[in-house]
């Protein structure tokens, strides 16, 4: 299926066509607009994590100079309406959604109370100090493992939003004939992508127009676009949003929060420009939360190591509502939960559970961080109680080539996972050689006995391409430029070059000759987005596509207009060669038509549809080594390697980026972040003080590998999503590298982040442990 | 995240501080380097009716030799300090700690004088005016006094500096040459506030016995710490692992240490153990043995 491109510019690093903007300062983002008349929103939050409220006094913040509206619930009227689950989206879960302001009860600290909007931003959080709050507080639930103190909602007592299953085989012959039965638990703590850019919307309604204008949204624009105009009442086709340039996105940006209500609504009501730019501290405590999961697992395996059964309890604390992601992200933990590995045999149960924290969504590799950590520590383990090489015993039961594809009898995001294709073997292999894991493995024996090194590996599957389907339309112009419109968007991860390289391939231009606009539902009539590795798959086959068929349309047309048989022409250079030679620029073969001189004018725009029903899943291996402090539990990676397969790759250079970054995020996850709440629902870690990201100072050398050769069979490009590699094998890389560092592989719990503090008691534990035996 | 609306003034001279301070009393607060007073405006932690700004103030820059050691004026920039070249003969200890002060774009608007007012019981500059005897000498419209580290921190983020007073100067005496030093913290990332952290004074003689020692521990209290009962151990006894360890001992069962999101008490009490000896050791390895008197 695979239609063979040439590599000259698919392939090639070309240099980023966004950079030149973003590093002269030139970018233009949301905060960076600013309309006549415009006003500023701020929001009030609760500080109550759960309590019932008597409708707010908003009087004396009314009464204030330069205050000119204050929002309630109340005031929403008929607009009072839930925000609806934008993915898998199931009636039993709407009792739990959110609505853009609180009623009468609050349920986690943060949650928007009011809207008030100023002159400025500093009037209006001068009004947030003057709203009066009077509310009765309720127990708050902040452990989503324990019996609850209260109901977040009344008629679900136990909190237990959801409960989903996921098996096939025979789970239980499987544990009665086992020769090993091996136990774990695994916690994840609760972390955020953090972007560098916040949140921030300017709405504006043109009167003339009768429009109602939004910047600053991103991911999934027109579907933000439909929810908005539901929410309103208002028609669609009188809602543009557009998007600007954006610092980040990583799953949590671009989602429909509640101020996606607000703010547009507010311009509406107002009649004036209103603008509200989120900052960090509400960045904290009001954007999506993720990865809060607790692990419990039991793997059957026959005596020789072969996996013959896993069984699995999930428990994800899902904060306070059920936002735009339902639930899936339980559940692409249990789809993707075994991993790799052939399983006669699997019954996991997912358990989504509401406490007073805040809501929460997906963060890059979402499920899978966790999941592929979990399972890769129960592989080690496992290794351990065996007496096996860790290893051998991956590649023991590592899916070989000749099972693909595989299909693995779990389903996520409402399909079927079937691995499509894959080496997983050959990238532990390349992995291996990559990290020089025998020699260093040696060379870790050794040293002083205060500092220990450790190396740890996992290996993982990706599912990328989400479907259903991506648009693009691709336009020729007359003086021999390329402008593409697509409904996917731009996180920052440079889907501009990407697409602008494929269509500059099959048109024979120069990628700095094509424009790729994006994100703006004034563009294309539908649009999915940007989100689970999708917009190269989707958005650039949707290029692809179109290029192709305005190839054949543009050198048809030069055939009959240079008489020409079109088989000896080709498009290269911006023009149409003849036999190899140069014939006519495209800007000359379309001068022509522009002057009224052709009698028909060429084919100058294709807009194609890309459809996908199946993901296409990459695969890889990452390895990490650490050196761990006996003395003080820290843990210094040294370095990581990641050998993987993306399919085909557009722009190495880029493909280096998505690796690199998404290695520090998961470095990130697995050593600093985490949201605690004390036992009242106090959100701690409110700021940078102490939600800890990693700085370069943490992030050691990443070196990584693509395996190549491996096309995806599923779309013409052959490519596969790559944005969550880097960060989907990295907490178990490291876990394990830790375990092995501190010399406890048999510690069968395992909590997310490593900190000092929890190595150092490790560690102290092992040495008492030891003085007892001795 | 805006501050509340404030009414600002820059001082040219610290008797117009000083004359303002009176005025304003606890409504005015004085920004200098503005690394943790912008912050704790933003957020409305802090609410001041006036900023008095003294960065302007020629009397309160930089450092300045004296006859008895070196005075830092209050408004002396951390990379001032930093950037000297002859700091590392001159204080060796305070060379060693600049570097572990938060990043690098801190400590060029960050100020000695700003640091030590703010009082966070983990900054650098506790420990070191701690371990080397400092005097910090504060104005107030009727004279100047001069105080003592331990008189100076009262509490956590309070130190003896009145609303209507200013810190101007901080004295350091001449290092003494023979002393070896060693400042030792251990923080989650490069550049955080530290768990636990000590500077380290030590001064031995031909016999390698202690003549002199400083401790100073931050992040185990409400204030950063002077280690007197380490340092008594240490004193007239031979330098050594097994000394180094029961001075460490004592420093650490001598704190009680806060618990926060990043460590609990015993843990940040095993860091102080382990930075203290660790520090000890490296001090004794540099400091060169004085003649016996």
């Amino acid at each position: 299926m695979a239609e063979h491109v040439d590599d000259a510019v698919v392939g090639s690093s070309v240099a980023r066509l966004e950079d030149p903007d973003l590093l002269r300062g030139a970018a233009c983002f949301v905060d960076d607009l600013d309309c006549p008349e415009m006003l500023h929103a701020a929001v009030l939050r609760s500080p109550f994590a759960h309590a019932r409220l008597e409708p707010l006094d908003v009087s004396a913040a009314r009464a204030l100079p330069g205050v000119v509206a204050v929002f309630t619930h109340q005031d929403l009227g008929p607009r009072r309406r839930p925000i609806p689950i934008r993915l898998c989206p199931d009636e039993a879960l709407n009792d739990y959604l959110q609505y853009p302001l609180a009623a009468d009860r609050v349920r986690y600290v943060g949650e928007p109370l009011a809207l008030v909007v100023a002159q400025s931003r500093a009037l209006a959080e001068d009004a947030l100090g003057e709203i009066e709050l009077d509310p009765e507080p309720l127990p708050a639930c902040t452990d989503a493992l324990g019996a609850p103190p209260a109901a977040l909602f009344e008629q679900t007592p136990d909190n237990l939003a959801a409960l989903s299953e996921q098996s096939f085989g025979d789970v239980a012959t499987a544990f009665a004939g086992a020769d090993h039965v091996v136990r774990s638990r695994f916690d994840s703590a609760r972390h955020s992508a953090v972007p560098m850019e916040t949140r921030g919307l300017l709405a504006r309604y043109d009167t003339s127009e009768r429009r109602l204008h939004i910047w600053g949204s991103s991911k999934v624009t027109h579907f933000n676009r439909g929810v908005l105009a539901d929410l309103l009442g208002w028609p669609e086709a009188r809602i543009h949003l557009a998007q600007t340039e954006i610092g980040g996105g990583f799953g949590v940006r671009g989602e429909f929060y509640p101020e996606d209500f607000l703010v547009p609504f507010a311009a509406l009501t107002l009649g004036r420009p209103v603008k509200w730019i989120e900052d960090r501290m509400e960045h904290l405590m009001a954007t999506n939360h993720s990865r809060q999961q607790h692990y419990e697992l039991e793997l059957a395996l026959h005596a020789d190591g072969r996996l013959l059964g896993l069984r699995a309890r999930i428990t994800n604390d899902m904060g306070a509502y059920l936002r735009t992601h339902g639930t899936i992200v339980p559940g692409l933990s249990a789809g993707m939960l075994p991993g790799p590995y052939r399983l006669d045999s699997y019954h996991c149960e997912a358990r989504s559970v509401l406490t007073n924290k805040t809501p929460t969504g997906t963060y890059r590799a979402p499920g899978r961080f966790e999941c592929n950590a979990a399972r890769e520590r129960l592989m080690d383990l496992a290794a351990a109680q065996l007496g096996m090489d860790r290893i051998e015993l991956r590649r023991l039961n590592l899916l070989r080539p000749d099972e693909m594809p595989h299909a693995r009898g779990t389903h996520i995001l409402g399909e079927q996972v079937v691995y499509d294709s894959g080496d997983y073997p050959a990238a532990l292999e390349r992995a291996l050689e990559l990290s020089d894991w025998q020699g260093r493995a040696s060379r870790a024996a050794g040293g002083d006995g205060r500092r220990r090194r450790g190396l740890g590996l996992a290996c993982f599957v990706e599912k990328t391409g989400k479907g259903p389907f991506e648009g693009a339309r691709v336009r020729l112009h007359t003086d021999g430029t390329v402008t593409i419109a697509t409904g996917a968007a731009s996180v920052g991860q440079g889907l501009q070059t990407c697409l602008a390289q494929i269509a500059a391939q099959v048109l024979g231009v120069a990628p700095g000759a094509v424009t790729v606009r994006h994100g703006d539902t004034d563009l294309i009539a539908y649009g999915v987005g940007t989100f689970a590795s999708r917009a190269t798959v989707m958005a650039g086959n949707a290029v692809h596509q179109a290029a192709i068929e305005l190839r054949r349309g543009l050198l048809e047309y030069a055939a009959t207009r240079l008489d020409v048989a079109a088989p000896r022409l080709a498009l290269k250079n911006g023009a149409v060669q003849i036999d190899g030679a140069a014939g006519i620029s495209l800007a000359g073969l379309l001068a022509d038509a522009a002057r009224g001189k052709s009698a028909s004018p060429p084919p100058t725009e294709v807009e194609h549809c890309f459809r996908l029903d199946r993901m296409t899943y990459s695969y890889g291996v990452t390895v990490a080594e650490v050196e761990v402090d006996t003395r003080t539990g820290e843990v210094t990676p040294q370095q990581v390697w990641i050998a993987c397969d993306i399919g085909r790759v557009i722009n190495p250079r880029m493909v280096a980026g998505q690796i690199e970054g998404g290695a520090a995020q998961g470095i990130g996850g697995a050593l600093l972040e985490a949201f605690h709440y004390d036992d009242e629902g106090q959100l701690l870690s409110g700021s940078f003080q102490e939600y800890l990201l990693p700085t370069s100072g943490e992030v050691p050398p990443i070196a990584f590998e693509l395996l190549d050769g491996m096309p995806s069979a599923l779309n013409p490009l052959g490519v596969k999503g790559v944005g969550e590699i880097g960060v989907a094998g990295m907490g178990g890389a490291l876990a394990n590298a830790v375990a092995a560092a501190v010399g406890d592989p048999e510690r069968s719990g395992t909590a997310l982040p490593l900190t000092p503090e929890r190595v150092w008691q490790r560690i102290d534990q092992g040495r008492r442990n030891d003085e007892v035996t001795a | 995240m805006k501050p509340a609306a404030f009414d600002y003034t820059a001082a040219r001279s610290v008797e117009q501080a000083l004359a303002v301070l009176v005025e304003y009393g606890d409504e005015a607060k004085v920004i200098a380097g503005g690394q943790t007073l912008g912050p704790m405006l933003n957020m409305r932690v802090v609410t001041p009716a006036l900023l008095v700004d003294v960065n302007g103030i020629e009397a309160l820059q930089g450092p300045r030799r004296s006859d008895s050691g070196l005075s830092l004026g209050a408004m002396t920039r951390q990379a001032d300090l930093e950037d000297d070249p002859g700091l590392a003969i001159a204080q060796p200890l305070v060379a060693a700690a600049i570097p572990h002060i938060a990043h690098r774009a801190i400590r060029n608007r960050g100020t000695v004088g700003g640091s030590l007012v703010h009082a966070d019981p983990a900054a650098e500059w506790g420990a070191l005016v701690h371990a080397l005897d400092a005097e910090l000498v504060i104005a107030a419209a009727g004279g100047t006094r001069v105080v003592t580290p331990e008189d100076f921190f009262l509490g956590i983020l309070t130190t003896a500096v009145e609303p209507q007073e200013l810190l101007v100067e901080v004295r350091l005496p001449d290092w003494p040459k023979e002393a070896g030093w060693s400042f030792r913290e251990f923080s989650r990332r490069h550049g955080d506030f530290a768990l636990a952290g000590v500077a380290c004074r030590l001064t031995l003689d031909g016999q390698r016995r202690c003549v002199a020692a400083g401790l100073g521990l931050i992040g185990v209290g409400d204030t950063p710490l002077r280690a007197r009962e380490a340092e008594a151990v240490l004193v007239g006894e031979t330098a050594g692992p097994e000394l180094f360890q029961a001075a460490a001992e004592t420093a650490a069962s001598a704190v009680d240490p806060m618990t926060d999101l990043h460590a609990s008490p015993d843990y940040r009490r095993h860091l102080t153990r382990v930075l203290v000896a660790d520090a000890l050791a490296q001090a004794a390895d540099r400091a060169s043995a004085v003649a016996p008197e």
